[in-house]
């Protein structure tokens, strides 16, 4: 999937409030195709890290279970105003997408 | 000594099931997610995803806030969010106990990050979406229910 | 076989002052309009009209929540995109729908549908699309068909996000087919016999099985949305489906009777502030 990851990333007080909307179909490979009737096999986002300027601040496990197009948010503590945020993924096949932001 | 019995017993060690099979040549360095929990995720059940996950007798903790709908719009898109106000918190789980393979993600945290996780999940049908925190070495619980009704007037 | 379609107009709304049915005198829309806010709201009296535009989720904060989390950042942003794309991209003769819109296409979608008095029917804003595709040499889009008019719909109309719904209804002609709208609206169809208004004016803020129905004012704002986050919908392709929920044949979307129905349901509408492409279960 090479449709670009959307960060929002703001500092409210002290905490970075980071937002990303991932795009990604997270086949759970149960769906049936409805042209076809075949099963649609699994593809998902399995793995997501997050850095704020280099230092990892959070490492995901995600399953099938997670919604198609994945939105992750999480708080940091300690980022500045300017600080870059890169969020990396990675998919049952191998596939991989990455985006970065500054901290507004 | 055999160096594939060698690579086996040391893998099995205290390593994850994933990385014995790499050792004993079983699956290939390159179709191996570093760090995806395999066993956990495809874990049918709630018992066997949370010992997969290294969980056991996990407390029943007030100090961890699951906000989710009474009522699912849709199944598809749950909107989750889970706050842990224990201090030290490490990482958060989400579970939704029916569903044919129950855990939905872990999320580890480092840094100055917050016991804090929103996202988005798929449920199967009503049941508990279970939080599984760890903090300071030690495992905490909390669950809220949620109905996911069929519905649909929508065209 | 020719199916014969049994229409009975409906009647005996307690307290509902509207005029229906062609020989009776004509109200103005701002009138029938104020007579349906009166009754939504003496049955609701604690739902808020600006609430409205929210449909169901006006009647249920558990919903509404969802919604809000939902559009805080919505999974569908890039089926969007795809329509800004689609938006973007000039005519092979190098014009651009901006060129064919008043005001570029921004803050234009509540003036539609309008009675057009050179063509002697109500058009669209996706009508005017699609004269402004064929005039440029392009071929017209399938108003039903989601992958080409409905994604340019589900952005072009994020560019009258904010405007208040403003549907004019000026003259006999134009005035005739608000009339003939508002019989659709409120005549039984299909096998079911429901009138739109059995559900969205006499059962409005009640539940069909697990369904909360909407209240007619407000619906017409909130379109195309995204059913599940994923599932485009526009305003006539659910007319559509709601005809074939009653078990009706619904008659073809872009058409005389749908167009009309669109002219009357979005005047019910007026003053209210438009949002395209939003969530819905």
């Amino acid at each position: 999937m090479a449709e670009p990851m959307r960060i929002r990333a703001t500092m409210a007080g002290d905490v970075a409030d980071v937002k990303v909307l991932m795009n990604h179909p997270m086949e759970t490979g149960q769906r049936k195709d409805a042209k076809t009737g075949q099963l649609v096999p699994a593809l998902f986002i399995q793995e997501v890290t997050a850095t704020i300027n280099g230092a990892t601040v959070l490492s995901a496990n995600l399953g099938s279970g997670i919604s198609k197009n994945p939105y992750l948010g999480f708080k940091v503590k300690g980022p500045k105003v300017g600080d870059k945020v890169v969020v990396n993924w990675v998919d049952s096949k191998g596939d991989k997408n990455t985006a970065e932001a500054a901290i507004s | 000594m055999n160096a594939l019995r060698r690579n086996v017993l040391k893998g099995a060690a205290g390593a994850g099931t994933v990385a014995v099979a790499v050792a004993a040549g079983l699956l290939k360095p390159t179709q191996v997610m570093a760090d995806w929990n395999a066993a956990a995720f495809d874990a049918k059940n709630v018992g066997d995803a949370m010992k997969s996950l290294g969980v056991s007798a996990p407390v029943d903790s007030k100090d961890i806030v699951i906000k989710a709908p009474d009522i699912a719009e849709n199944g598809a898109v749950v909107p989750v969010e889970v706050t842990s106000n224990i201090a030290g918190t490490t990482s958060i789980a989400i579970i939704a106990e029916k569903n044919g393979t129950p855990l939905v993600g872990n999320f580890t945290l480092s840094g100055g990050t917050q016991g804090f996780i929103s996202t988005r999940i798929k449920m199967g049908q009503t049941s508990l979406v279970r939080a599984v925190v760890m903090a300071g070495g030690k495992t905490y619980t909390a669950a809220k229910e949620v109905k996911v009704t069929i519905g649909g007037c929508g065209g | 076989m020719k199916q014969q379609i049994i229409m009975k107009l409906l009647t005996g709304m307690a307290g509902l002052g509207m005029a229906l049915g062609a020989a009776t005198a004509y109200a103005s829309p701002e009138q029938d309009k104020q007579e349906l806010i009166k009754y939504y709201t003496s049955k609701y009296p604690n739902v808020k009209i600006e609430d409205y535009v929210y449909g169901a989720l006006a009647f249920d904060a558990d919903s509404k929540a969802q919604y809000d989390a939902i559009m805080e950042f919505p999974p569908f942003e890039a089926d969007v995109e795809k329509g800004r794309k689609m938006w973007e991209t000039p005519f092979k003769n190098g014009k651009t729908y901006a060129d064919c819109l008043p005001s570029g296409g921004k803050q234009i979608a509540g003036n539609y549908p309008l009675f057009d008095e050179a063509k002697g029917k109500v058009v669209t804003l996706q009508d005017v699309i699609n004269d402004c595709r064929t005039a440029n040499g392009e071929e017209a889009f399938k108003v039903g068909d989601m992958k080409t008019m409905g994604t340019l719909t589900a952005y072009m109309r994020t560019l009258s996000n904010g405007m208040l719904m403003n549907v004019k209804v000026e003259g006999p002609k134009a005035t005739a087919a608000y009339e003939d709208g508002k019989k659709s609206f409120f005549t039984r169809k299909g096998q079911l016999n429901f009138a739109c208004a059995s559900c969205h004016v006499q059962n409005a803020g009640n539940r069909l099985r697990s369904e909360l129905i909407s209240p007619a004012v407000g619906q017409a704002v909130h379109w195309p949305v995204f059913r599940g986050g994923d599932n485009l919908v526009t305003l006539q392709q659910r007319y559509d489906g709601c005809y074939k929920q009653v078990r009706a044949v619904p008659p073809a979307q872009g058409g005389t009777a749908m167009n009309n129905l669109e002219y009357f349901h979005s005047a019910m509408s007026n003053g209210l502030p438009m949002k395209a492409s939003v969530f819905r279960k």
